[in-house]
């Protein structure tokens, strides 16, 4: 597929030439670097509540996001209507942050090396409503067949559908289809008249319909219903610093609040993160690498094309436990003299772009998973956990473990009540001594925000042992 | 076409087509930021968008669809993805517009609009963010860098019409200057920020008086270590204590009450809180960030006395909630432009108590007052509260050593029923706010 074939120039008849008229427009006043982000997003949600289909909602919406750099300035302007006389005026807006005659001669566009990492031919967003509406049915059903506790059941399926444009003034030209699935199920289980418990689980990707059919809503449903009445037995938490065990798979939401965010290159560049010049330092336990890996197939952080038009890329941020590198963005590897890491991402056309994570996660290691809980004494074993948040500054961050269980002598015994854990970025991973050999990625629903824009990510871990972290219980 | 016009077509158009009832909802905005780090413009953002929805009933089914487009193509694409929608929804007994009794429109001047915002050039608001961080950084020679200061503002106007006559729109503004300094002693950086918003501008405090705040807070973390862990009295300032009304607003929310999904489902008229809590929602209150006319169903804002002398009094409501309770809506309905309504606050608020937040740390032998908390580790379901904090550990009823890195535990039933102090500190900064406020026991998590 050439340009003109390419979804806005067949839709919105744009061409080449016209994007060059608006990047050279951002460019009248000045300034070093211009592009242009069109977004056109379909999307479609369907949930169940109390085994009834109460709500469905679908939708498109349709903007360009115009954005001029001088020096460290960053102009931004975005219109909803792609009339051209819409997108001048943005553009003049946007090339109000530069001053002075126009000094970057925008160059011929040249379309980047085209790949594709989703190669969907029907999106589920353009698929028949009736069959995706068959999914949070059947996950309702399942959910209250598995046990007679569970009380309430709610079910999402939501999908979308994403073109993009970018072009910029150094003449990259580059477009990508971003399709994009989830469902999740949460469910409620009460013995008797005791106190309700929760569960929850869902997967998704960047994936057709069909993807449902393995990844099945009986799944989904079994497993959130299972937590749920694991919870009804959980004992309190306990309190202060012991050894964690994570299990594998989400709890990789550790390494996004830990280390992921810390050494994103804003942060770094304006030396406001606890990992700030800290390249090449030994910031974690030799045992550890993590990646940020924006080129897996079909996975939700996945993406072929950045937002800013660069390819994304596997990054590794730690490798044995020596700190690598920054996840870039057009601003900060300018600034930095750094290569773009294809990490420069947005929520829509109306945000600028931002250094984000892709799919962050810890190789394996060489450790039998069995063998890391036989070897604590005393200690908290996590599987699941809600989010997290981190303080990027001082490094401290948090994350909420809505499934754990204590380990006594080895061994797995009680379930135990929703506790958040705490540690500090450049610090926690230290304590890391054992890893697991069974690296698993999440399944497929993790949101991250960052200064008020959501992107999806994925994540993942290993079973890791970390010899000291501290637990918020009460017991 | 003006947009109440476009609303009321739509409505009509969708009831032409056979819907039972149809409502539209359409939103425009102008937003502005600029911000400013280390005395430098950093970023300039300027631009307006628009976006419509609707939500049709045919029956008992519902079908909701949004589009940026308000185009008339646009406008019918919309309805067509609408009553695409209906056909795969169930019907529910309980779906509905609100009862035609219950719509309305709050009279007279709210104060929600302020054209005074628009009266700055962009370089006048360029050097109201400057000022602010300047204020920061000349504070102390520790803070040495900053995550930048900004001064944004919002103008907009809301409107909406229903299938059973009603039509209405209001126009609002906000506009905020905030500033985030970092200070470094050794090896160690900490951060922490201040805002003033408000829905004019001369509402605003002024630019030095905020970067001055932010700056002795920061200041003030340094050298913060961690403690043992232990229980003990806490104290929440503001800032923190308005998260615990959060809480308590999303364990009143009807849809968590008829599902079962709280630990106040059913506890109308039990006593859930210490005898001194009274927690009010109030949308009506002039000029504040929580008001409007009506909800996004149409119904009058009001007051709700939620909590009276530590009895749950009510919930928070919106047409469907109430029917499938059986009781009245409290007009806090809420959506985007689409879907069925959610539901959210007004002003909601505790009352005030009559103690200083001095006086309150002052009664406090050995305890912790939490400046800042970090994560999601509240479940309303079953009341467990867990989350990561900062702040200052208090000895003999001073403030003696910065803390963070400790985590904060109990269950949300047990911090509303000790609840030992209520400070006379209330300020309308957000639309949810609390003064100082003390809790009899936590568990502190550290070494």
């Amino acid at each position: 597929m050439n340009f003109s074939e390419s979804f806005f120039a067949a839709r919105f008849g744009i061409e080449t030439r016209d994007l060059q008229h608006y990047l050279s427009e951002a460019l009248s006043q000045g300034g070093d670097y211009a592009d242009l982000y069109f977004e056109y997003l379909a999307t479609s949600s369907i949930s169940i509540d109390e085994g009834i289909v109460k709500s469905a909602t679908q939708g498109v919406s349709l903007g360009v996001g115009i954005r001029v750099i001088s020096g460290e300035r960053t102009g931004y302007a975005y219109s909803d209507d792609l009339d051209p006389d819409k997108i001048r005026k943005a553009a003049r807006v946007a090339a109000c942050i530069a001053s002075g005659p126009a000094k970057v001669e925008s160059t011929g566009l040249h379309e980047g090396v085209r790949r594709n990492l989703y190669p969907v031919l029907t999106a589920p967003t353009e698929t028949g409503l009736h069959e995706r509406v068959e999914l949070v049915k059947r996950a309702d059903r399942a959910a209250r067949a598995y046990d007679s506790r569970i009380f309430q059941v709610n079910a999402m399926y939501a999908d979308s559908l994403r073109h993009v444009l970018v072009a910029t003034s150094e003449g990259v030209l580059n477009y990508d289809r971003q399709p994009l699935a989830r469902m999740n199920v949460s469910v409620l289980a009460r013995q008797r008249d005791g106190r309700p418990q929760s569960g929850y689980d869902g997967g998704g990707g960047r994936v057709e319909l069909t993807y449902f059919d393995t990844h099945t809503p009986e799944q989904f449903a079994r497993e959130a219903a299972r937590q749920a009445i694991v919870q009804l037995d959980a004992v309190e938490a306990p309190a202060g610093e012991m050894t964690v065990v994570l299990g594998p798979g989400w709890p990789g939401v550790m390494l996004h609040e830990a280390v992921g965010h810390g050494l994103e290159a804003d942060f770094n560049r304006k030396k406001t993160s606890a990992f700030s010049d800290r390249i090449g330092e030994l910031v974690a336990s030799p045992l550890c690498t993590v990646v940020d890996d924006g080129t897996i197939d079909s996975r939700r952080g996945s993406l072929n094309v950045d937002d800013e038009g660069n390819p994304t890329q596997r990054n590794v941020l730690i490798e044995n436990g020596v700190l690598r590198g920054y996840l870039q963005d057009q601003l900060s590897s300018r600034i930095m003299g750094a290569s773009p890491t294809g990490s420069g991402r947005r929520e829509s056309y109306e945000h600028i772009p931002m250094p984000r994570m892709t799919n962050t996660f810890m190789l394996a290691g060489e450790s039998d998973p069995e063998d890391i809980i036989r070897s604590v004494p005393k200690g908290l074993y996590c599987v699941n956990f809600g989010g997290g948040q981190v303080d990027i500054t001082s490094g401290n961050f948090v994350f909420s473990a809505s499934e754990s269980y204590l380990i006594e002598d080895g061994k797995i015994t009680r379930p135990v009540r929703n506790a958040t854990l705490i540690g500090n970025g450049p610090e926690a991973l230290r304590h890391v001594s054992m890893v697991g050999h069974d690296l698993k990625l999440d399944q497929g629903v993790g949101m991250c925000g960052k200064e008020g824009q959501s992107v999806p990510v994925g994540v993942g871990i290993p079973t890791v042992r970390i010899d000291k972290m501290t637990v918020g219980g009460t017991a | 076409m003006n947009l109440l016009d476009i609303a009321t077509e739509a409505v009509e158009k969708a009831v032409r087509r056979g819907a039972t009832g149809a409502e539209c909802t359409l939103a425009e905005g102008d937003e502005f930021e600029a911000s400013v780090r280390m005395s430098e413009v950093e970023t300039l953002k300027e631009a307006g968008s628009r976006s419509a929805g609707i939500r049709i009933l045919i029956g008992q089914r519902v079908g909701s669809s949004y589009t940026s487009d308000l185009s008339p193509d646009g406008i019918a694409q919309m309805l067509d993805a609408a009553f695409q929608i209906a056909e795969i929804t169930t019907e529910d007994p309980f779906a509905g517009l609100p009862d035609p009794g219950d719509l309305g429109k709050l009279d007279g001047d709210l104060q929600l609009y302020s054209t005074d915002i628009d009266e700055l050039s962009t370089s006048q608001k360029i050097e109201l963010a400057r000022r602010t961080e300047a204020a920061a950084l000349n504070y102390d020679p520790r803070i040495t860098n900053s995550k930048g200061a900004s001064f944004d503002t919002y103008t907009g106007r809301r409107v909406f019409a229903n299938s059973l006559g009603f039509a209405g729109e209001y126009r609002s503004s906000y506009c905020s200057l905030s500033v985030m300094p970092v200070a470094k002693e050794g090896a160690l950086m900490e951060r922490d920020y201040w805002h003033s918003s408000s829905r004019r501008l001369s509402g605003l405090d002024q630019p030095e008086e905020v970067g001055r705040i932010a700056a002795e807070r920061v200041i003030r973390r340094l050298g913060a270590q961690k403690v043992p862990t232990q229980k003990v009295p806490v104290i929440f300032e503001p800032r923190t204590a308005r998260s615990l009304l959060g809480h308590v607003f999303e364990a009143v929310h009807g849809s968590a009450i008829y599902r079962g999904a709280s630990f106040l489902a059913g506890k109308l008229g039990e006593k859930i809180a210490a005898a001194s809590v009274n927690v009010i929602d109030d949308g009506t209150l002039p000029g504040l960030m929580g008001t409007s006319p009506f909800d996004d169903e149409g119904v009058p804002s009001r007051r709700t006395v939620v909590i009276e002398n530590g009895v749950l009094k009510s919930y928070m409501l919106n047409s469907y909630t109430a029917r499938k309770l059986g009781l009245r809506t409290t007009g806090n309905a809420s959506r985007g432009v689409t879907g069925n309504a959610g539901i959210s606050t007004g002003n909601f608020y505790l009352e005030k108590g009559t103690q200083s937040q001095d006086e309150l740390i002052r009664g406090v032998k050995n305890g912790f007052f939490v400046t800042e908390l970090i994560g999601q580790g509240v479940n309303t379901v079953t009341g467990d509260y867990s989350r990561g904090a900062a702040g200052v550990w208090i000895r003999d009823g001073e403030l003696a050593f910065p803390v963070s890195e400790v985590t904060i535990a109990s269950t949300l039933q047990e911090m509303l029923a000790g609840i030992a102090g209520i400070g006379s500190d209330l300020c309308f900064r957000n639309s949810m706010e609390s003064p100082t406020l003390m809790i009899g026991e936590m568990t502190v998590g550290g070494r």
